[in-house]
């Protein structure tokens, strides 16, 4: 019988211990006279504030930090050390799509003409930027073979909002606005926060043994108040809805539409589009298969495309061709929904969304998505054994297991996530879709070579091994980290949001 | 790979697409460029756009000087290519940086509280609007016509179906001789239903509003008052709505490219007792098992990833790496910075509006204003502006699309970014135009 010293502890091979420097608040070494800017001198007259603004005169400075630049280009760096990140290595957070970032697209966006440019300068001098929405707008329409688009959601679920407002719209239009929408159980949380706030009945649909659509069980569920089906598509657990025409007919016979999430489009870029097989209105993420930088949770940027008998119903304005070529934006829409947002959208992701286009071309784009499937099935394989599958449908870019097996140890998902922290990667996505009790989704992308994917499999056979013999090891995970876990009870029962001088800014 | 698997090719993964739907053509899409074509690509469209043209454009975006850390910061990797920090124990960098946005944020608006980022402040404010009505249970929302009117037009789609089920429209308020909201008829309008009264300060024309007194009429109902502010610099001179409940900051202002419209970073910052109705993601400092101080997402029952259909918000994605952008500029100016940035704005301006004001009329001109102001003109700004853009000046925005009652008049901003020069060669122009039409 192993001993307390020869219980197993497996070996990392992608990282070892490194130094990170300790690093307080800004505020901590804030000290009155400390400077890290100087502005130009004026060329204009100087003048009183009180004289100009009087009453709206602000009496007391802000209490932000004062600190020198050497000082804030510290702060920051040290901080940046803290944080895993693509550039690091692998990311398997399932429907995440977390690829590289590509660091042509951050040169393109910051171009002069191009990041100054506001957004009411006039016509003739945005040619540029026009330019730019209008090549984007026609590579995503032909990317899902759908007719029209608008690029100005901010992000998915701000796109899940703007077409579920179009299919509202839709059916206004047609004299009744409708009740309900379908939402499988397997969905993003955005899905049913999404349908809510447009007015309508959240239904939520049971998936089947497969964790897919249950086709005749659908048909029985579609009424004639049923506004739209959401469904993402492949699913959230990796799989592709093969019936997606059968649904989509039952759903049409009814008058009611086909929503996408398009958050899975990493699967079909290139090999299939949803226009083709009955989708109705769907929304893209820029932010997941466009390669648009995370950036510690966005931006993003959510486009919306849909089908001819939506496109009146677009958000204000629209980018269009004038006779002579020029390119002008449209605000005479009458049947519009209107604006979700000011301006035309997150036009610094559109730059980048569109450079990641340009470098792909149809044959790399068809290649990341054959290869991203490739990497989820050849983790998939190389872990069957050991996790278990919850179901036995094909997967496409994402793989979910459950985490029944190392549940008879006691270890959870959370906690085989947190080990994997101690080799060397960032956790795959935890617990979600919730139809997987104890769901562990993995993601890899098309970025990851050989090389990665192997450690990652090695990194979780081992734990698969610690939680057999060890699982202690596994449960007080992560060791290797500045902080250890995070009491978040306390965060949320006393939340402290903000930093107050005079001590740790504990406030009851 | 595909061995290992047990495929035999490539197609067989892609098998469970049914055949009829297999793309069998390539995408009519551009074809594969090289780094350096890319490159030319975009060089090529910002060619096509404005190049060295003095601009006085502001109406909801400025521009300000962004400091060179900004970038430097933001483009380190382990920044910009981090995902959202739900594993708090690796992403320690983000959420520390967004405790230090909440923190200076509040500062600034003199709120307590402060999420870690909304789209924009156009969408904050019907996310805000949402937010009040929770809070008070009430539907009724009073809206200043000098809210910006993309603002507005945002505040407008969100309420669509809302309006139509409870049947309380969205009242706007007008403005008065002083370019301030009506306050008699704000008065008026806000009644014990009324959920929130929403200004902006300063307005779309630039003037500072009367935020007290408009808070003592909301607040007098019940009514929570929420201000939104669009240029954020202007906080370091103006005075912070203390008397909100909740405050909408459009922080694009603090080192964010104008970007033809986008990416922005909107917050939402309210008083404390609301923190639960906040919508968006908030970072809480806490401790781990050592007793080491640390940070975490927190009150997330909020949210949709837990609330599903009952969330205060479908938001998800931010704008995280924006919020950094404006953390940095609030760092490098900092206490005394951003007052001395706000007040060359104020200098600018006044400047700007004296000049130009001698060959037209300023307008609400005895109102207290920040770095934007309204000037009529006899001449169509149509003609104006083709007047300017041959001396390559970008002037002030035509109103009249959105207020057609004020005839000609056009919006101007000047930052510390706009020249003397500049201001002089404008009203050089603007006298010409004027000269123009007298003789007529």
């Amino acid at each position: 019988m192993a001993t307390e010293t020869e219980k197993f502890v497996g070996t990392t091979r992608k990282v070892t211990s490194h130094l990170t420097q300790n690093e307080g608040l800004s505020f901590e070494k804030s000290a009155a006279g400390k400077k890290a800017y100087r502005l130009a001198p004026l060329d204009v007259p100087e003048v009183d504030p009180s004289a100009l603004l009087g009453e709206a005169q602000r009496s007391e400075s802000a209490e932000l930090p004062e600190l020198s630049e050497i000082e804030i280009i510290r702060h920051f760096t040290r901080l940046s050390t803290w944080n895993y990140a693509i550039d690091l290595g692998m990311y398997p957070l399932g429907s995440c799509t977390m690829k590289y970032n590509p660091r042509v697209n951050e040169l393109v966006s910051r171009l002069e003409g191009i990041a100054d440019a506001h957004p009411y300068q006039p016509e003739e001098l945005s040619q540029g930027s026009l330019a730019v929405i209008r090549l984007l707008q026609k590579c995503l329409i032909e990317i899902t073979g759908m007719d029209a688009i608008t690029l100005q959601p901010a992000a998915g679920a701000h796109g899940e909002f703007t077409g579920i407002l179009l299919a509202r719209a839709y059916h206004e239009a047609k004299g009744n606005p409708r009740k309900t929408v379908i939402i499988p159980d397997s969905a993003h949380g955005t899905n049913p926060a999404t349908a809510a706030m447009c007015g309508y009945e959240v239904v939520n649909f049971k998936s089947n043994a497969n964790g897919g659509i249950d086709v005749e069980a659908l048909a029985r569920a579609v009424t004639e108040e049923t506004a739209a089906l959401m469904l993402t598509n492949p699913s959230t657990i990796g799989v592709f809805e093969n019936e997606i025409h059968r649904i989509a007919e039952i759903l049409h016979a009814k008058g009611a539409l086909l929503y996408m999430d398009g958050a899975n489009m990493n699967a079909l870029c290139g090999k299939t589009r949803p226009g083709d097989f009955g989708v109705d209105v769907m929304h893209l993420n820029l932010h997941k298969t466009f390669s648009t930088p995370h950036g510690g949770g966005g931006p993003g940027s959510g486009p919306v495309a849909c089908k001819m008998h939506l496109e009146p119903f677009l958000p204000t304005p629209v980018v269009e061709e004038g006779a002579g070529g020029e390119l002008r934006l449209n605000y005479d829409r009458p049947q519009s929904v209107g604006r979700v947002r000011a301006f035309y959208g997150n036009f610094g992701m559109f730059v980048r969304a569109l450079a990641y286009i340009l470098s792909n071309g149809p044959d790399g784009l068809r290649q990341t998505t054959e290869d991203a499937v490739l990497n989820a099935n050849y983790i998939r394989k190389k872990l069957e054994d050991l996790y278990e599958l919850p179901y036995n449908t094909p997967s496409m870019h994402e793989v979910v297991f459950s985490d029944r097996k190392q549940l008879r140890n006691g270890v959870r998902t959370g906690d085989i996530a947190k080990r994997l922290i101690d080799y060397g990667f960032h956790p795959y996505t935890v617990s979600f879709p919730l139809i997987v009790p104890g769901a562990l989704m993995i993601e890899p992308t098309e970025s990851e070579s050989r090389e990665e994917l192997d450690l990652f499999v090695d990194a979780m056979r081992q734990i698969a091994r610690e939680v057999e013999e060890n699982p202690q090891v596994v449960l007080d995970a992560p060791h290797s980290t500045r902080v250890s876990r995070l009491d978040e009870t306390t965060a949320a029962r006393k939340p402290v949001l903000r930093w107050k001088g005079q001590g740790t800014g504990n406030r009851e | 790979m595909l061995r290992e698997i047990g495929a035999s090719s490539i197609d067989d993964l892609f098998a469970v697409i049914p055949e009829e739907y297999r793309l069998k053509r390539d995408l009519e899409i551009p074809r594969q460029m090289g780094e350096s074509e890319i490159v030319d690509h975009f060089k090529a469209a910002a060619a096509k756009n404005a190049n060295g043209y003095a601009s006085f454009l502001g109406a909801g975006v400025y521009r300000h000087y962004r400091p060179v850390l900004i970038d430097t910061i933001v483009q380190r990797g382990e920044f910009l290519t981090s995902y959202t920090p739900y594993q708090a124990e690796i992403t320690q960098g983000t959420l520390q940086a967004i405790f230090e946005f909440q923190t200076m944020i509040c500062e600034l608006t003199g709120m307590d509280i402060a999420n870690a980022s909304m789209y924009d402040g156009s969408t904050a404010c019907p996310e805000a609007v949402l937010m009040a009505m929770r809070v008070t249970g009430r539907d009724g929302v009073v809206v200043a016509r000098t809210v910006h009117p993309e603002y507005r037009e945002v505040m407008r789609t969100y309420a669509q179906h809302r309006e139509k089920e409870s049947g309380e429209r969205t009242q706007e308020i007008g403005y008065a001789q002083d370019g301030r909201i009506d306050l008699a008829a704000l008065e008026a309008a806000v009644t014990d239903q009324t959920a929130c009264v929403l200004v902006q300060s300063p307005n779309f024309f630039g003037v500072v509003e009367d935020v007290p007194a408009i808070a003592a009429i909301a607040q007098k109902k019940g009514a929570l008052l929420v201000v939104a502010v669009a240029e954020a610099v202007s906080l370091g001179i103006v005075r912070p709505p203390v008397e909100a409940d909740v405050v909408i900051m459009e922080a694009q202002s603090f080192g964010v490219a104008p970007s033809f419209g986008g990416p922005f970073c909107g917050v939402i910052a309210a008083k404390e007792n609301y923190v639960r109705q906040m919508p968006g993601r908030l970072v809480g400092q806490t401790t781990d098992k050592q007793g080491r101080r640390g940070f975490v997402l927190t009150l997330s029952t909020r949210e949709q990833h837990i609330r599903r259909e009952k969330a205060t918000s479908n938001i998800c994605t931010n704008q995280a790496l924006v919020a950094l952008m404006a953390t940095v500029f609030m760092t490098v100016y900092g206490k005394e910075g951003i007052r001395d940035l706000a007040l060359q704005n104020l200098a600018k301006a006044d400047y700007a509006a004296k000049a130009l004001g001698t060959q037209g009329t300023l307008l609400f001109a005895g109102s207290p204003r920040f770095n934007e102001f309204v000037l009529q003109t006899e001449e169509a700004p149509e003609a104006l502006h083709a007047r300017l853009l041959e001396q390559k000046i970008i002037g002030g925005v035509a109103l009249k699309r959105w207020y057609p009652e004020l005839g000609n008049a056009t919006l101007w901003c000047a930052t510390e970014l706009t020249m003397k020069e500049q201001v002089d060669r404008a009203a050089g122009v603007v006298a010409e135009a004027a000269a123009a039409v007298a003789g007529r």
